[in-house]
């Protein structure tokens, strides 16, 4: 396997150094790879502080991490020359929450997809630019003639999301990092603009790392998934195996909440377990929350048990499986 | 039905845009039944939130109500002085608006926060009263004492939500309207803050209506459920009934557009675009973007009627 895009045991803390009492640890030792033969699609999800937007800056190189390292093509973020870094900052595109706040309102839509033309020097004459921007339009599913010429407030929030998408298409990356991309949209557009990722990734071979809260929309389009939860890890592997049969107690807790159409209707009535704060020091970070912790869960903190070929959870109740401290990097990598 | 707590008939809002008007509430009539929940669905843009304002006459320029009656028991709102309404407000309905946690004020604690409600309608309390009526409102809604004193930012989203709640029912209303109190929340957090708001709403005896556009947390929290397009209302129709026989087409696409947790690729956005509020289309208003339209359909306009028993849709196939 080509690596594409890895993350090494990379840690980051926000505030004072590593052993400072008042840092907060954004994210902690976490490792993954991207494959660049076979296009993957990632969901990585957890609740708001796990770490998500820390995750997606580290590989986007817009933060460096306090420990560990970020590799494009097997060179550490941080020791690109020049022209490396040119081809990363191509190679790896970004899709933000807010399409709103990338826009300026006073320039036509158009302007967000002619300066990437111009920076990379995509084409030559206008008119080829012209229909390179036509053609990633039409491929998110926008007709060309409906988006350009207008003004950002003149679209619709999934119109002005989807050029975002054509935006980032443009630059025919190897990977799209969409951080939270549908959460300000309501779920038919929701649907509309995951199927246009989900496109991307089937029919143009671009990977794609899918951030977000929401786990059903997470199992519509990914193949992988990481469940992060306070900085680390809970769980990882095959979005079907994680899904359907979730092994650590807080990826359990986090699909029993998700209220279904149904004529069922318990979702109001089951206890949820409440947020304390707090956690056992060196112990499980879910402990405080967990229905079946057991002694060693206050004690020490467990590390990723393989319980799959496909799949990694960090819960002593999965001991047995047996660590191995490279799991999280070969887990998605293995047939 | 004269056993209805709150009553909207035929309520209409415009605004006035320099390219013309636009109607984001057109003709609008439901009622909620004491204790009862209602749910408002519908996409973006529909007029969802339009609505929540216009039954508490709180349409601010560019736009205005320019029709129809509310009746809150035997009192007809809209013959109310500003001032007699502005009391009415809490007291008799309150609203939890769309985004309202985080448009609390950042440089009051949660305590004066309350204490403001609770004074601005000519509730005099005295500073230990106020105290007292403030942890009770904060223990009603599951947050701690303490959180009187601290300022919103102390706060987690959920519990600024709570802290909303606890605003919107410290005058014991009758009725209680949340405008999507939990679309920028996680599930798990979700799940507690709805846990909370049926909670009090049984303690309360009073009615609510969920405005939104997840169709899961409409199955599992409202009795009935009024669908929008277009600023009209396109069904209206027991929960059960909704999930399991919906019958205009736009309601059986906003289901379907529900990311499923058992089958793969069972994720469908509508197709088509919202329309335009100042430019709907002729006919129904859904046309444009329905598998089942026929000719009658783009020339004649559904009314809502009765289609089953306590069901009602503006569709002519249904
Ligand atoms: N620039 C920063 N300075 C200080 N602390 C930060 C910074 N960025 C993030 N943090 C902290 O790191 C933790 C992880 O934050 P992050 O934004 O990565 O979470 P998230 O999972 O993206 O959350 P959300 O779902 O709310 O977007 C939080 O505790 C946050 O307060
Ligand atoms: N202050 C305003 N001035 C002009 N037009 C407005 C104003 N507020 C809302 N509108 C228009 O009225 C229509 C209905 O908007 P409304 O906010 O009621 O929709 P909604 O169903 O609540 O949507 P969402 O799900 O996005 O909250 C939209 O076309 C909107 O652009
Ligand atoms: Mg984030
Ligand atoms: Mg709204």
């Amino acid at each position: 396997m080509t690596v594409l895009l890895e993350a090494r045991h990379v840690t980051r803390t926000y505030g004072g150094g590593l052993l400072d009492r008042d840092s907060t640890v954004a994210l902690e030792d976490f490792s993954l790879a991207i494959d660049s033969d076979r296009p993957s699609v990632t969901a990585i999800v957890g609740e708001s502080g796990s770490g998500k937007t820390t995750l997606a800056r580290l590989l986007l190189g817009l933060v460096a991490p306090t420990s560990g390292q970020v590799l494009y093509q097997g060179r550490d973020l941080h020791d690109l020359s020049g022209t490396e870094r040119r081809a990363f900052r191509r190679d790896i595109q970004a899709i933000f929450q807010d399409p709103y706040g990338v826009y300026n309102p006073f320039y036509r839509v158009d302007h967000v997809l002619t300066t990437p033309v111009a920076k990379f020097r995509l084409a030559r004459t206008k008119a080829a630019a012209r229909g390179l921007i036509e053609d990633a339009l039409r491929a998110v599913g926008l007709r060309p003639e409906e988006i350009l010429g207008r003004y950002p407030h003149q679209l619709s929030g999934g119109q002005r999301q989807r050029v975002m998408v054509a935006r980032a298409l443009l630059l025919r990356p190897h990977l799209i990092v969409a951080d939270e991309p549908v959460s300000m949209v309501d779920a038919s557009l929701r649907a509309t603009i995951l199927g246009s990722l989900r496109q991307l990734n089937q029919e143009r071979g671009i990977s794609i790392i899918y951030i977000t809260h929401d786990l059903a929309t997470a199992y519509q389009v990914a193949d992988n998934i990481i469940v992060l939860y306070r900085a680390s890890v809970a769980e990882a592997g095959d979005v079907e195996l994680v899904v359907k049969a979730p092994n650590h107690p807080y990826t359990q807790l986090l699909i029993a909440s998700i209220p279904q159409v149904s004529l069922e209707r318990n979702w109001l009535s089951e206890p949820a377990a409440g947020h304390q704060e707090g956690q056992g020091v060196g112990g499980c970070k879910f402990v405080s929350r967990c229905p079946v912790a057991m002694a060693v869960c206050q004690q020490s903190k467990p590390p990723l048990f393989r319980t799959e070929l496909r799949r990694v959870v960090a819960c002593h109740q999965y001991a047995s499986g047996g660590s191995q401290p490279e799991a999280m990097a070969s887990v998605f990598a293995s047939e | 039905m004269n056993d209805a707590v709150l009553r909207v008939e035929g309520l209409r809002v415009l605004y006035d845009h320099p390219v013309g008007e636009v109607r984001a509430v057109d003709d609008v009539s439901f009622s909620l039944r004491p204790h009862e929940r209602f749910g408002l669905a519908g996409e973006s843009g529909s007029g969802k939130s339009t609505m929540a304002l216009a039954i508490l006459r709180l349409i601010r320029p560019p736009g205005r109500i320019d029709g129809g009656d509310v009746w809150l028991d035997d009192t007809r709102l809209s013959s109310l002085s500003d001032d007699a309404m502005r009391k009415l407000r809490l007291a008799g309905i309150a609203l939890v608006p769309q985004g309202s946690m985080n448009a609390l004020n950042p440089v009051l604690r949660i305590r004066a926060q309350i204490a403001d409600a609770l004074g601005d309608h000519g509730t005099l309390l005295s500073r230990r009263e106020t105290d007292a009526h403030v942890r009770d409102l904060l223990g009603h809604v599951g947050l701690p004492p303490d959180v009187a004193d601290m300022y919103p930012h102390e706060l987690s989203g959920g519990m600024k939500q709570r802290a909303c709640i606890a605003i919107a029912i410290c005058l014991r209303p009758k009725v209680i309207i949340a405008d999507e109190p939990t679309s920028a929340l996680d599930v798990v957090v979700q799940r507690q803050v709805m846990a909370t708001l049926a909670r009090v709403q049984e303690e309360l005896g009073a009615a609510v209506v969920l405005v939104g556009h997840d169709m899961g947390l409409m199955a599992q929290f409202v009795d009935r459920l009024g669908v929008m397009y277009a600023g009209r209302l396109v069904e209206v129709a027991p929960i059960g009934e909704i999930i399991t026989s919906p019958k205009h087409p736009y309601t059986q696409m906003l289901i379907a557009s529900l990311p499923s947790l058992e089958r793969k690729g069972m994720m469908q956005g509508i197709p088509g675009l919202a329309p335009l509020l100042r430019d709907l289309p002729p006919g129904c208003a859904f046309h444009p973007r329905c598998p089942l339209a026929v000719a009658r359909c783009r020339a004649e306009r559904p009314e809502l009627r009765a289609v089953a028993a306590g069901a009602q849709a503006a569709c002519h196939l249904a």
